[in-house]
């Protein structure tokens, strides 16, 4: 399995997605440059959080129309597996990879902060070592994670099993009090209709390793290089 | 032809107008004896533009004229120290190769006037003296100290400060680890914001700012120069007024997305041989960057106005040089390295410009539109900075207040749940979710410990690093005061496990023009020196911020110190939180023997009795230092993994914070002439450490062997902190008292 990073000016946890990535796989993901209009062959594009063009006009947009992500959006429809991970969720949003926007935060401040999310299915490259509704310990930090999209396309993320993640308590229920951001419904990340494309807000590569605290964010890319090497 | 007779008056003023009034050298901060002292140096009238550059030169904030007599007297060196003060930031060596490179800097008039725009601008300036060394910034801190909550302005300052530290601070990819936030009147109309950044670079790899090689480009980079932060340090320099909101202006504007592409620009070339020399523009820009690479290295610089990037049109020298425009870097290149440099600021979309070169005269020549606009000496102006031994006051000694003119509360729980959800005591949460401070993937120890610790990257060790400082001490007794603030930062490290390896100070005062404040940062540094000699943690860099007053009110003086400290291995560390039930207790260190505990200038006699009298506790520097390598031996052996020091609020709060952090209760002895004075002393160099029961008698009985005082005071487990079997207090309710203030109090 090969996993590429995409950089773009601004990325600031492209380190930590690779980091994550090294890990679990063994060995280099490539770290691709925005400006490059080429991607080499790889099983896994992984588009990092950060402040990628400073959030300047709307977050994720500018990185939007980086040349490389003419060149993700052709592996996608290709099948190559996409994780977007906070600014890279707003950046695939906003690259119409997925639906929906992510607003500023309900609370209207930046939160960093451990969270609970539900799995909500397993049958997914991304999420095959998780239990069907387990629950995970993962961080959020972002400004703009208020994930929302109209009644009609929640309903169809909804019913056709669309949903990853939600935002819950320990104990694995769905509140108001456990949503961080005040995202609809809950919503903490959500897949393209074939499931190949993952976009969340929390970081599960920053739990992925003891010393940081917890390993629930370890499984997701355990999963994803198991998948790929099948 | 101009050029002609520019030659002819090389050294004569070039440029005449406006006329150099008395006013006009009032205006730009200058006593008439300093500008005698100009006229002394240029033997003739300086024009306007270098009647500017003097003015910020001298100000203050860039010459220490009013502190360096006394700061030269710190300890300074110490086998591990690669570069003490007078760089852009401390070094210290921290193995295999690699330094730890780290400043604490104050932003605080400019966070006053404008608050998002002052913290963020703070944060950057901070993080770029560590990266203009070669280091990757690896964590950031805040010492904020903010008026009383009921103040009008403080709501709205807090919340300013603490979207500008998290603004900057997110966007570049830092975490924000730690820091302090307190509330005291005497902040009310000047907040204090201290920002350290800590680095890891290299120890082959480390940048410094002196410009050498005659013919070699110097070239600017990063944002274009603006009109904003004209005058910034001379304003750093002066005491408030009502009217200090009118020099917003003033006050530069922060782009935290250039400043990460700069960092990742300038670490990309310094992966190359490429640079000679490179200084980030802070306070004073242009101005102060070039002047002290050529004073450092003993070059001259002729610079090309025409050539700095500019944002706006029409810039007259005089703006150009003393804007404080931000995220911008002046080098010296190795001669045919320009293209290479250009090509890696240009990949990250920065602005490069060769503004000029290294010259043998000593003089910096600056020209703009073909005509030499200042032509200056450089070392009288950068080294011959006034310098004064201002006339100071020591602070009356204050009598020892013993604990029997204290009253004792009738329920010491109740007094507890004040103490923790006190503005000063209770939880800031709300702050720190605000940064950022897990990005990098490296944070081992998130905030709310005693010290935050990052991860070297890639390698098992840490960097342990905590900023402290208690103003009422200081005020009280500045000398005790200042052993305090050094002795707790040391202590904050040792409580997780760290080696103190040195600190950054960012001395916060008044006027020093009025005798008792002068007095105050003199006995300051006294106990500061005694105690970085005694526990061999030397400084390596600071920052000095005086005339913190409005309207002739002084703040509190405010000494925060910067420590930081290597872990070996971060597998072997400690936190506060209680682990498990059925933990032995066992505090280490001694209180006052008489009264069982010392309650002068307690948080307890301030939030209960709403007093500030007696003496601070006194700092016994050896005992400290003993009590300190005990209790991280224990650690680093592996022994204890929960530790927390005794500070504010004594050992009765000391308690709820572990048992708050945990989620599990206890149940204490604790006895002493005065209840309320074992309980909420404020005794220096104590810990707390709870370790499995097997394991105590092996730990009291080395601690004995150490010559540490050592006491068994009770067990960990159930959901309540019981003492003494009777006055008890749910730890879920201590939890809810200690988080609700600030969010409360925000939300209000």
């Amino acid at each position: 399995m090969k996993a590429a990073v995409i950089v773009f000016p601004g990325s600031n946890c492209d380190r930590d997605m690779q980091v994550a990535l090294r890990n679990s796989l063994g060995a280099e993901p490539l770290m691709v440059w925005h400006g490059d209009t080429e991607l080499p062959q790889v099983d896994l594009i992984a588009v990092p959080g950060g402040f990628s063009y400073g959030d300047y006009l709307r977050c994720g947009a500018m990185a939007s129309h980086s040349p490389i992500m003419r060149e993700v959006v052709r592996r996608t429809e290709q099948g190559v597996l996409v994780l977007g991970v906070c600014n890279g969720f707003q950046i695939l949003t906003e690259a119409g990879l997925l639906p929906g926007v992510l607003m500023r935060n309900a609370g209207l401040n930046f939160v960093c902060r451990d969270v609970h999310l539900r799995v909500e299915r397993t049958d997914t490259p991304f999420t095959g070592h998780y239990s069907q509704g387990q629950v995970i310990r993962v961080p959020v930090a972002h400004h703009d994670g208020n994930y929302f999209a109209d009644d009609a396309t929640l309903d169809e993320l909804e019913g056709e099993g669309r949903i990853a993640f939600r935002y819950c308590t320990p104990a694995g229920e769905i509140t108001a009090a456990a949503n961080p951001n005040g995202s609809q419904r809950n919503i903490a990340g959500i897949y393209n209709r074939r499931r190949t494309v993952l976009g969340m807000m929390p970081h599960p590569e920053r739990l992925a390793d003891p010393l940081l605290g917890g390993i629930d964010g370890k499984p997701m890319f355990d999963a994803l290089v198991e998948a790929l090497a099948a | 032809m101009t050029l002609a007779s520019d030659k002819n008056r090389a050294h004569a003023a070039p440029e005449t107008t406006p006329p150099i009034t008395p006013e006009v050298i009032a205006e730009h901060g200058l006593s008439p004896a300093e500008y005698d002292k100009v006229l002394e140096i240029l033997g003739r009238e300086p024009n306007i533009t270098e009647l500017g550059i003097f003015s910020v030169m001298w100000s203050e904030h860039c010459s220490y004229k009013s502190s360096k007599k006394w700061l030269k007297t710190l300890p300074t060196t110490a086998p591990w120290v690669i570069c003490g003060p007078g760089e852009n930031a401390g070094i210290v060596d921290i193995g295999d190769g690699q330094a730890a490179i780290f400043k604490m800097e104050s932003h605080n008039h400019p966070s006053f006037i404008e608050p998002y725009q002052g913290a963020a601008t703070g944060v950057g300036g901070i993080l770029r003296d560590v990266f203009t060394m070669g280091a990757r910034p690896v964590a950031n801190l805040n010492a904020l100290r903010f008026g009383r909550p009921e103040h009008p302005k403080t709501r709205h300052l807090v919340s300013g400060v603490v979207e500008g530290i998290g603004g900057y601070g997110n966007c570049v990819g830092v975490p924000t680890v730690g820091g302090e936030v307190n509330f005291d009147e005497s902040y009310d109309g000047n907040i204090l914001v201290n920002a350290m950044t800590v680095g890891v670079a290299d120890t082959d790899r480390i940048f410094y700012s002196a410009a050498a090689g005659v013919g070699n480009p110097v070239v600017y980079v990063g944002s274009k120069t603006g009109r904003d932060g004209i005058h910034g340090a001379t304003m750093a320099s002066a005491e408030f007024s009502d009217d200090s909101e009118e020099k917003r202006p003033t006050v530069q504007v922060g782009d935290p997305f250039t400043e990460k592409l700069l960092i990742e620009a300038c670490l990309e070339l310094m992966a190359t041989d490429a640079i000679v020399a490179i200084q980030d523009m802070g306070a004073a820009g242009l101005t102060s960057s070039s002047f002290e690479m050529a004073s450092k290295g003993g070059v001259g610089i002729e610079m090309d106005l025409d050539a700095v990037p500019q944002r706006e049109t029409g810039m007259t020298p005089y703006e150009m040089l003393l804007s404080e425009s931000q995220e911008r870097m002046l080098m010296v290149l190795q001669p045919g390295k320009e293209d290479v440099a250009r090509a890696v600021f240009e990949k990250w979309e920065l602005d490069f410009a060769i503004v000029g070169h290294i010259t043998d005269t000593g003089r910096m020549v600056l020209k703009h539109g073909g005509r030499v606009v200042g032509d200056l000496p450089i070392d009288p102006l950068a080294l011959a900075s006034p310098e004064y031994d201002r006339p100071w006051t020591p602070t009356e000694k204050p009598a020892r207040l013993s604990a029997g003119e204290v009253p004792a509360p009738n329920d010491p729980m109740e007094v507890l749940k004040q103490l923790v959800s006190c503005p000063d005591g209770a939880s800031k949460r709300w702050v720190w979710e605000q940064y950022d401070h897990m990005v990098m993937g490296d944070t081992v120890g998130r905030p709310g410990g005693d010290a935050a610790v990052v991860r070297v990257h890639g390698t098992d060790k840490g960097l342990a690093m905590a900023s402290d400082c208690t103003p009422r001490y200081v005020k009280a007794d500045p000398v005790e005061g200042g052993r305090q603030v050094v002795a707790e930062t040391w202590r904050n490290i040792c409580a997780v496990g760290g080696r103190p390896l040195a600190i950054t100070d960012n001395m916060n005062f008044g006027n020093p023009e009025r005798p008792h404040i002068m007095g105050q940062f003199v006995g300051v540094i006294q106990g500061m020196g005694e105690a970085c000699t005694v526990l061999e943690y030397p400084v390596v860099s600071g920052n000095v911020s005086l005339y913190n007053e409005t309207n002739g009110r002084a703040i509190l003086p405010t000494p925060t110190i910067g420590g930081v400290g290597l872990i070996p291995d971060i597998g072997r560390m400690a936190t506060i939180a209680f682990k498990a039930a059925g933990e032995a207790i066992v505090v280490l260190g001694e209180a006052d023997p008489e009264d069982g505990g010392w309650l002068g200038q307690s948080l307890f006699l301030r939030e209960v009795h709403g007093r500030s009298d007696g003496a601070p506790p006194p700092v016994d520097l050896a005992a400290e230092r003993r009590n300190g390598d005990f209790v991280r031996d224990q650690i680093q052996a592996g022994r204890v993994t929960t530790c927390h020091d005794v500070s504010d609020g004594g050992l009765l709060v000391a308690l709820a914070e572990m048992a708050m952090a945990g989620g599990i209760g206890a149940t204490v002895e604790v006895a002493g002439p005065h209840l309320h004075a074992a309980l909420f002393g404020e005794d220096q160099g104590r810990y707390v450490v709870a370790l499995a029961e097997s394991g105590a008698e092996a730990l009291l009985a080395a601690a004995a062997a150490a010559g540490v005082p050592a006491r068994r005071i009770g067990t960990t487990g159930g959901a309540d902190l019981v003492l003494n079997g009777g006055p008890s207090v749910a730890v879920a309710e201590l939890a809810a008292a200690h988080e609700a203030w600030m969010p409360a109090y925000m939300g209000g």
